[in-house]
């Protein structure tokens, strides 16, 4: 389910690096949790994040969720496409789905998030918490 | 009571299967301390006829009788007996705001219409189901066009209402929103020499009303290319909804904040009306208030829904585009149903004799000796003159004629005393503006 | 033969299209009478730059042609005047039909806001009627009439609260606003210039008193509370919490949403509230109309008055007057006085009731019990705390078989009855939020009762019955999505669209 070479936040995002190239986008468990999404707004490349910085916001009919960096960096490509499309979250939020493009600040803040099987255990207590 | 459907035993009946032994009881999680131990001392109960005796009184106690020529944002306009007829109907009297939308299709259907009708009279893409009125919606357009450019500077017209600049003061206040006025010139339009000159990239909207407060048309254009030069946005705030009959939309405008009390709401002192926002589609997710959208059902039946609610306070709750929640439902259904009536014919034709009953009365006016235009820019159905005595002078010589006078400007432009501003619209018949002709030369001719 | 028959079952009421899809050249609806002065040749007196030439897309109907499509829109409406309007929170009560009538009134509905004072008596005197009514039932000591609305009137009292706290130097930065509260609370508080600060109820979902000590510091400018919450529970310490809130210089605000259950029996000016709004189109029957118009007065107690907004009405030797310049004023917060004809009503509404208002409040908070008390067991009761005018269940145990308290909600309509408030309180997952009002005969919760009962059956032996509800409309569920997608906000006509696209 969640991709391996991915990294986690507790907000529900991913993360993947290649070449100092940071990719950014929301979970399933949080695509599944908001239901069909109708918009999306997201930054303007040049923008400066920090990480835990809201950067954008993912809507459905009758919610709005905060997306936030899970690393440092500088926004260099945003996903356009989604504007026309958000259903795409919904249908590949670990692939097509990417949100925002990140020039990789400082590496080292990836050993703070949740590897895949962490996030999954993560999103397991989640539920239980959200159920009870 | 006669709106209480419960007889006493029916009472006992429910207190019982509650298993309450008495209403009481009901209240007990009030501390007894808190409780009222006497009954209010309010007027009243009043039967039917009592009421509408103390209302018909009251009602005497009014103008009654008088002929007025105050527009100044509120105006006496024809409204047909039908658009009440359609009020009345319980189906759209007694409903809720419309958020389930498949037992509330009428008022859903009647709002995009609305919607629509707005959105083609003022020359813009969109509009919203409506806000509390002009005043509001005019503030409300700032701070929309203040999320818009993130830019904290607006200027603003000195012939927008007053009362609209004293709500946006009001509202501005604690949101660190900066407000600064650019005056007029003799022709009663905004200043553009000095418009040009306090522009710049700190500016995030320029606020004009057209007609403005002195009846006097803004050349909105023109505004419009000076704003843009900045990158400012261009709002333009309209309190006489009749003039887009005749009067060239403010298609330039990025945001129209419109006052429709002139669409079948009668003046009622000073409400219920309705505003609302019309503005470029791209800005919609910025707007706020209410939106109807269309959509289907599953089989694919068209249907109408509130729409882009996450914009509002119920979701977004302390981020939302506004506090607004009740607006101003009814009031818009009136002009919707009123703009039906009249189409594209009757609006125009309404519009026409607006304009020509002005000029006549302009003229009757100017007859008189001592009396004078003031603004000299096109006017739709006001206009403000210069009397050679005092406005408080006149005013209370033409009201022993059962005459209501033309507004002293004196109190809101201090360089305006002696000006006052002269509403006459359709229902101003050529005999009163000839009686209020009569009555001032009458009342300059006595000797000071 | 067979296939026109089905035709013709269908009328057109059924699927009465857009007005502008009527629409012809030449019809019109409503003919002015001719000018009785010289015509004026509107590009002469305009000019041309200012003169316009077509309004487009404007539909030009007959006048039978408006009444019937309004009148077909109208049936397609759930009405308190057709049933039970159970929406907790927001008192869909009866609209009685003499307040119409007076407020269309000669005299009334006619006058301009700027006519001389000594001829606006009539309409003076109606509002310091109500503010005195007002007065004696929420037991405070001064009121503005202004508001517009509930909102406005939440801004009104943060911005008194504001100014007050101004005149001792420090405004202050932050409002406490409960979990339970309505969205418009929080999104007020922004607007008057403060940080919110949300806070947590306790298990009973009152106000915890024990955290708030904690919370409420020299940052704080006021709590603002609703009571009864929105749980339809009377909070039993707000006295306390006034106290408290005094004690560290801050304001309690009171939402006077609930004021329905309050009327007649208790003042909230009792119990330490410093200042509160009204819904006059809640608790004093002014017609919801489909959204609005509504009124918020505010109501404040004597050391925030000098703060109220202008104009002031004022009295002085029997002469009424509105005053437009007061000193320490928050200022305006809209053209004119206020929402006359609304205002109007809300008085008729008093005046009839008078002292007997309580038993208005009673039969209101009865009516809520008994509907609680029969379906108790059927629905999961997630705060057992003592209800006033509304009840708050939950679909917890719906839920099991698939089934959502919307579900729910839209089943009810098949049974004749309007849905009851859901996804409210937001500290209720699931919520089903139940207010009859006073309006409501036992006939009416008796039916009311046995549809919620039928439904939690079905909920249970048939589920997709309830979760594919409702049955009965002339539209199904509609596609909220595809409309937040794409939104298409106005007709336009085909040429429009055409050109357009």
């Amino acid at each position: 389910m969640y991709p391996s070479n991915y990294r986690y936040t507790k907000e529900h995002e991913w993360v993947r690096v290649e070449g100092g190239v940071a990719t950014i986008g929301i979970t399933d468990y949080a695509q599944h949790e908001l239901g069909s999404v109708v918009y999306v707004e997201l930054p303007r490349p040049g923008v400066q994040l920090k990480a835990g910085q809201s950067f954008g916001t993912v809507e459905s009919v009758k919610a709005v969720n905060d997306i936030y960096a899970p690393v440092s960096g500088e926004v260099s490509e945003v996903n356009s496409a989604l504007a026309d499309t958000p259903e795409t979250i919904n249908k590949d939020p670990h692939g097509k789905a990417w949100l925002i493009k990140l020039k990789l600040a400082d590496s080292s803040e990836l050993a703070k998030l949740m590897d895949a099987p962490a996030y999954e255990a993560y999103v397991v207590d989640h539920q239980k918490g959200t159920s009870a | 009571m006669r709106y209480l459907p419960k007889s006493p035993s029916e009472r006992r009946q429910m207190l019982e299967a509650i298993g309450a032994r008495s209403i009481d009881e009901l209240f007990a999680s009030i501390p007894d301390a808190l409780r009222l131990k006497h009954p209010l001392d309010l007027p009243g109960p009043l039967s039917e006829a009592e009421l509408v005796q103390y209302f018909r009184e009251r009602a005497a106690e009014n103008s009654l009788g008088y002929s007025s020529f105050l527009g100044a944002g509120v105006y006496n306009h024809l409204r047909s007996v039908v658009t009440d007829t359609i009020l009345l109907r319980g189906e759209f009297l007694t409903s809720y705001t419309p958020y389930q939308a498949e037992i509330s299709q009428g008022t859903l259907q009647a709002i995009f219409e609305f919607q629509t009708l707005i959105a083609e009279l003022t020359g813009q893409e969109v509009a919203n189901a409506s806000m509390w009125d002009g005043s509001t919606a005019t503030t409300e357009a700032v701070l929309m066009a203040e999320r818009i450019t993130r830019r904290r500077r607006v200027l603003v017209a000195r012939s927008l209402h007053p009362e609209y600049r004293q709500v946006l003061a009001t509202y501005a206040r604690n949101l660190d929103l900066q407000i600064d006025e650019i005056g007029f010139t003799p022709s009663g339009q905004i200043d553009l020499e000095a418009l040009s000159v306090s522009i710049n990239k700190e500016i995030g909207a320029v606020l004009v009303q057209s007609p403005n407060f002195f009846g006097v048309l803004e050349p909105v254009p023109r505004v419009a290319q000076i704003a843009r030069g900045a990158e400012a946005l261009t709002i333009v705030a309209i309190a006489e909804a009749v003039s887009l009959g005749a009067v060239q939309p403010p298609a330039e405008a990025d945001i129209v904040a419109l006052e429709t009390q002139s669409f079948g709401m009668p003046p009622s002192f000073g409400g219920p009306y309705a505003g609302v926002l019309a503005a470029r589609e791209t800005y919609v997710r910025q707007m706020p208030g209410r939106l109807a959208g269309q959509t289907t059902d599953a089989q694919g039946r068209r249907g109408f829904c509130l729409t882009l609610a996450t914009r509002e306070q119920h979701i977004r709750r302390e981020r939302a585009t506004s506090n607004i929640c009740t607006n101003q439902a009814l009031c818009a259904l009136a002009a919707t149903v009123h703009l039906c009536l009249l189409g594209k014919l009757g609006l125009r034709e309404m519009a026409e004799q607006n304009i020509a009953k002005a000029q006549f009365a302009l003229a009757e006016l100017e007859k008189l000796p001592g009396v004078s235009r003031v603004f000299q820019g096109p006017i739709f159905n006001e206009f403000v003159v210069q009397f050679p005595r005092s406005m408080r002078m006149i005013n209370a010589q033409l009201l022993r004629d059962k005459i209501i006078g033309p507004l002293p400007l004196g109190p809101h432009y201090p360089e305006l005393t002696k000006c006052g501003l002269v509403c006459v619209t359709e229902t101003t018949r050529r005999q009163e503006i000839e009686r209020l002709a009569c009555a001032v030369r009458e009342t300059l001719a006595v000797p000071v | 033969m067979a296939d026109k028959i089905k035709e013709a079952a269908r009328h057109t009421r059924h699927n009465e299209g857009l007005i502008f899809e009527k629409s012809a050249p030449g019809k019109r609806g409503f003919e002015l009478p001719p000018s009785d002065v010289p015509a004026v040749d509107m590009r002469a007196a305009l000019g041309s730059d200012y003169a316009r030439r077509d309004i487009e897309g404007f539909p030009e109907v007959s006048e039978i042609e408006v009444i019937r499509h309004f009148t077909r829109l109208s049936t397609w409406n759930y009405a308190i005047d057709l049933g039970m309007y159970p929406l907790g929170s927001c008192t869909m009560k009866y609209n009685p039909r003499v307040n119409e009538h007076i407020a269309r009134f000669d005299g009334l509905a006619t006058e301009h806001p700027y006519q001389p004072q000594q001829l606006a008596q009539g309409c003076l005197k109606i509002l310091f009627t109500l503010q005195k009514c007002l007065l004696e039932i929420t037991g405070m000591d001064a009121a503005t009439l202004q508001p517009a609305a509930g909102a406005q009137g939440e801004l009104t009292g943060l911005l008194l609260i504001r100014a007050h706290l101004e005149s001792r130097g420090n405004p202050r930065k932050k409002v406490l606003v409960p979990d339970s509260a309505h969205g418009t609370n929080p999104a007020t508080a922004v607007i008057a210039g403060y940080e919110v600060e949300n806070i947590r109820s306790d298990a009973r979902g009152q106000i915890d008193l024990e955290r708030l000590k904690n919370i409420v510091n020299d940052d704080v400018a006021a709590l603002m509370v609703t009571n009864p919450s929105t749980l339809g529970t009377f909070e039993p310490r707000i006295a306390e919490v006034a106290d408290l809130l005094h004690a560290r210089g801050a304001q309690l605000y009171m939402d006077g949403a609930n004021m329905n259950a309050l009327a007649g029996v208790i003042q909230p000016g009792r119990f330490g509230v410093d200042v509160m709004h009204l819904n006059l189109h809640k608790t004093f029957s002014t017609p919801h109309g489909g959204g609005g118009p509504g009124a918020g007065p505010v109501l404040v107690k004597s050391h925030l008055e000098p703060f109220l907004p202008v104009p002031v009405l004022t009295e002085k030797n029997g002469q009424l007057a509105l005053e437009p310049v007061r000193p320490k004023s928050i200022g305006r917060l809209r053209a004119f006085g206020g929402n006359f004809g609304v205002l109007v009503r809300a008085l008729a509404y008093t005046l009839a009731y008078g002292p007997g208002i309580r038993q208005a409040t009673e039969d209101a908070v009865l009516n809520a019990n008994y509907i609680r008390r029969n379906l108790e067991g059927v629905f999961d009761l997630p705060y057992a705390s003592p209800s006033m005018h509304e009840v708050v269940f939950s679909d917890n145990r719906q839920k099991k078989n698939g089934v959502n308290t919307m579900d729910i909600a839209k089943r009810l309509i098949d049974y004749g009855f309007h849905p009851y408030t859901t996804a409210f309180p937001l500290i209720v997952p699931g919520a089903m939020m139940i207010e009859p009002t006073e309006s409501e005969s036992k006939e009416e919760c008796d039916l009311f009762i046995d549809a919620m009962r039928s439904i939690a059956e079905e909920a249970a032996t048939q589920p997709d019955l309830v979760t594919t509800a409702p049955h009965s409309t002339r539209v199904g569920r509609l596609d909220e999505v595809a409309a937040a997608r794409k939104p298409l906000l106005r007709w336009k006509s085909k040429a429009a669209s055409e050109s357009a696209g």
